[in-house]
């Protein structure tokens, strides 16, 4: 009995370990693929794109961390073949600076007119 | 007149937006991968269709010429549509055409090369479409025209009368 328990016990073990670094893979997967355009289906993401294209990316992604590549790197990679449309989250550059500060200067100026109207009163 | 200045400022407003929308509505935007990609990722290693033999890419596409990579499957209706100038290709202006068979069962596109013919130099596999996407590619069919392992043109989607008469164009064009 006792040694059932322990082989039961050894067995759950591994399968738990085993399942636990599988999922640290799928999640950095998902991470990823969250973040890029499915470019057939446009709109969506490759995460939530069921289409041939996202799909073969998926498995592409698992292939790339298997590699030991890290995120940056795989962001790169595609980028290199797809170009900078392929990321949601566009780097800071000379093209991409007004959308990056607008936000920000427009988030500054309701807190100055919030702040303005609160004082008035 | 302050009541006017605001009235002139939400109907400029409405106008603004008016426009922003009109102009931004009017064309498509389905974005293409960028035409300055020109590399050709020639490092790939496929398995053959028939034999499973491993094939580095680039030792299939030679220096001082055209050749052509073509990505199908056959369940790719578009690809049987554009199979007819592919032979044109083949027989005629022989070009060395090199055939990337895209998640595909290996009887079908046998099947599918019988029914249709054979433009292909050789016949390439890649049975989970990560090699495609190395290649740049987003779907089937697709086809890239390479000349001296340089990407020259670029088609996603099926080949018909006017994208073939610019291959043969800028063949024309390179060897004169």
């Amino acid at each position: 009995m006792k040694k059932i328990k322990l082989i039961l016990y050894i067995f759950s073990f591994t399968l738990f370990f085993l399942n636990n670094l599988n999922a640290a893979n799928s999640q950095q997967v998902d991470k990823i693929s969250k973040n890029l355009r499915c470019l057939i289906c446009q709109g969506q993401s490759v995460y939530d794109s069921q289409s041939d294209f996202a799909l073969s990316m998926k498995i592409l992604i698992n292939k790339k961390i298997n590699e030991g590549k890290n995120e940056k790197e795989i962001y790169d990679f595609l980028k290199n073949k797809y170009g900078e449309w392929i990321v949601y989250e566009p780097e800071i550059s000379q093209n991409t600076i007004l959308l990056w500060v607008i936000p920000l200067i427009l988030f500054i100026f309701g807190g100055i007119l919030i702040v303005r109207k609160v004082s008035i009163k | 007149m302050n009541k006017n200045i605001k009235f002139i400022i939400i109907i400029l407003f409405s106008l603004f937006v008016f426009f922003v929308f009109y102009k931004g509505l009017e064309k498509p935007k389905n974005y293409l991968p960028e035409k300055n990609l020109n590399k050709i990722e020639t490092s790939l290693v496929f398995k053959n269709l028939n034999d499973q033999k491993e094939i580095l890419l680039g030792d299939l596409i030679t220096n001082n010429s055209f050749s052509i990579i073509n990505i199908w499957a056959s369940w790719c209706l578009p690809c049987r549509d554009e199979h007819a100038y592919l032979l044109k290709l083949r027989n005629i202006n022989k070009i060395d055409i090199i055939g990337i068979n895209y998640k595909d069962k290996k009887s079908n596109a046998i099947e599918f090369l019988s029914d249709l013919g054979n433009p292909y130099h050789e016949v390439l596999v890649d049975l989970d479409g990560t090699k495609s996407i190395e290649l740049g590619a987003i779907g089937v069919p697709e086809t890239y025209l390479i000349n001296n392992k340089i990407l020259v043109k670029k088609y996603i989607g099926p080949l018909d009368d006017a994208k073939f008469k610019e291959i043969i164009n800028l063949i024309k064009n390179e060897k004169n």
